[in-house]
């Protein structure tokens, strides 16, 4: 069974969700998998591949690579499929991840098992699992008759296990003209550079219990003490209080970060369903009733503005220890 | 500037879901219907275009069960100008890479400058039909857009990534996706309901649009099985009198128990 998968950089760094699927690939396969990077200047990171599971790695290193575009990223993922001849494909469901493995996939006729949590092998099937319906129900899907198998990992799952090991073989793509139509110009960094939610292992999130956005500073305490992203219910987005880029849930973003706490958050369904799969969630509610309370492992039901400050006092006391 | 907008009508979020007897898709009754929220955006930029252009058509299209058009009626009373149906007969179940053939067989007879889809839609939440259409017609896309700049044969677009927007140039025809954030999309007004009734649909059949996946047999992905989740532990409450004295337990507890931090 042979794995080949996408490994994303920006700006010369290699993403942490890239190389949970590079190890989930070693783990499957039980032995290295291949990779292919795509950029300007990437060859340097090639070689710290192996000990994520690279076997062997395809380089696409130009100066049109320099800045995304799915003509160039996915023409050199097919440049190495064309080379690695893989049963199987991974790559971490991204922004980037998720704009190239669908046109990967329909250039070679199959569709692609989307934002899995849970991949396994049935003999030389992919057998992996997802959340549907607002995470209200989860579906086992498959690749039915597909000669290539591709799935997208949800980045903060899969573990990304670094060990010891040979390095791995580089091979240096060749490339036609690269010229994309659609071409990134700039990129614009959100004002503040912050941490995104969407790849995050711990967030703290607000809600309407926060009673306005003078409040922030309370939440931004206990994020910066957790060194979290910080997240927000729709409610709050929708009434201005803070950007949509914050916005965790079915509207917003689908996150599953180690910890989310959930600060003056009731907890809708459609909040549920963007955050449902946190491995521990902490709810700080005043009210009892609170259906947050249903899905958090931890819970506080008291007055945020209490109880937030003490928190993050315990936190950096605890971290200074 | 025509637009093409392809919508999914999906189970509203509130929806309970239950699962159906044949343990891998869901049970429909009760289940009430609506446009994907994305796909709302994806409807309204292309009004808002028509109507910065002064010129244009914008048609919806979807492929599903008779139920969908209702979906469509819905885009009608809001603005757009015509329909296709895409009926899909007796097929339960399509994966992505079927639809976008059904989609792109549809886009293929004519001659939009945009081909709008939602960044994903809710339900399935795969974000792919959108990429595959443009792949299967050799067009330009831009993904998870927040913004659209109008050019002279082009766009400007902002698609939205982690922390940051990339601005992208892209010339049309193209395929776009559109993300929340990109605009506020608007209510139907009587009188546009009472308008999208004298609205054209037109009609095609998946089964003669030449889609090997729609046949199970031949499908790319597939559900093997759906089922609900596992019910998450049981909340442990802490009591929260003494808020210092709160913290500190939780803080223990993520740290000795549950190992987080």
């Amino acid at each position: 069974m042979k794995f080949l998968v996408f490994i994303e950089q920006r700006g010369g760094k290699t993403r942490k969700a890239s190389l949970e699927a590079l190890s989930l690939a070693r783990t499957l396969s039980g032995g290295p998998a291949a990779a292919v990077i795509a950029g300007k200047g990437v060859s340097a990171l090639a070689k710290d591949l192996g000990p994520y599971g690279a076997g062997t790695v395809y380089v696409a290193d130009r100066d049109e690579l320099e800045l995304y575009s799915n003509k160039g990223y996915v023409g050199a993922l097919d440049a190495a499929a064309k080379e690695e001849k893989p049963d199987a494909v991974l790559i971490a469901a991204t922004a980037m991840g998720k704009d190239i493995a669908p046109r990967f996939a329909a250039r070679h006729d199959v569709s692609v098992l989307a934002d899995v949590m849970e991949l396994r092998l049935e003999g030389d099937r992919l057998v992996g699992s997802r959340p549907v319906y607002s995470g209200k129900a989860r579906a086992e899907v498959d690749c039915g008759a597909a000669a290539l198998q591709i799935a997208t990992t949800r980045p903060n799952v899969f573990p990304a296990e670094s060990r010891p090991g040979a390095e791995p073989r580089v091979v240096t793509l060749e490339l036609g003209e690269i010229s994309p139509r659609a071409r990134v110009v700039r990129i614009e960094a959100s004002e503040t550079k912050e941490l995104d939610v969407a790849e995050a292992d711990v967030i703290v999130s607000g809600g309407r219990g926060i009673k306005g956005p003078e409040n922030w500073p309370v939440i931004r305490d206990l994020q910066e003490a957790l060194g979290a992203a910080l997240g927000a219910s729709r409610a709050v987005v929708d009434a201005g209080w803070i950007d949509h880029q914050h916005q965790v849930g079915q509207t917003g973003k689908v996150v599953s970060p180690s910890l989310y706490v959930a600060c003056g958050i009731s907890g809708a369904i459609q909040h549920l369903a963007g955050m449902g799969t946190s491995k521990v969630i902490v709810a700080l509610n005043k009210d009892p009733e609170a259906p947050i309370f249903k899905v958090a492992t931890y819970g506080i039901v008291g007055d945020l503005f209490q109880v937030v400050p003490e928190v993050a006092k315990a936190v950096r006391a605890a971290k200074a220890e | 500037m025509n637009s093409l907008v392809a919508i999914a009508y999906v189970p509203d979020t509130e929806t309970k879901i239950r699962i159906a007897a044949d343990g891998k898709s869901i049970d429909e009754s009760d289940v009430k219907w609506i446009v994907s929220p994305y796909d709302e955006f994806a409807l309204e930029e292309a009004i808002r275009t028509k109507e910065a252009k002064g010129a244009g058509t914008v048609t919806v299209v979807t492929i599903g069960p008779e139920r969908a058009k209702t979906g469509l009626r819905e885009c009608l009373a809001r603005g757009a100008d015509e329909a296709v149906w895409v009926d899909s007969g007796d097929v339960r179940y399509l994966d992505a890479l079927a639809t976008a053939k059904g989609l792109a067989a549809v886009a293929k007879g004519r001659s939009d400058d945009f081909l709008w889809f939602g960044q994903k839609g809710v339900g399935y939440d795969e974000s792919l039909v959108g990429p595959m259409v443009a792949e299967l017609l050799g067009l330009p896309h831009v993904g998870n857009v927040v913004k659209l700049e109008l050019g002279d044969g082009r766009v400007t677009a902002h698609r939205e990534i982690e922390g940051a927007h990339e601005i992208v140039e892209c010339p049309l025809p193209a395929v776009l996706t559109a993300q929340k954030g990109l605009n506020e999309p608007r209510y139907a007004s009587l009188k546009g309901i009472m308008g999208a009734k004298k609205k054209p649909i037109s009609e095609k059949k998946l089964a003669e649009l030449g889609v090997p996946e729609a046949d199970p047999a031949n499908a790319k992905t597939r559900w093997r099985k759906l089922d609900l989740p596992p019910a998450r532990q049981a909340c442990r409450m802490i009591p929260a009198d003494d808020p210092a004295a709160a913290a500190k337990e939780l803080v223990r507890l993520l740290r000795e128990e549950a190992k987080v931090i």
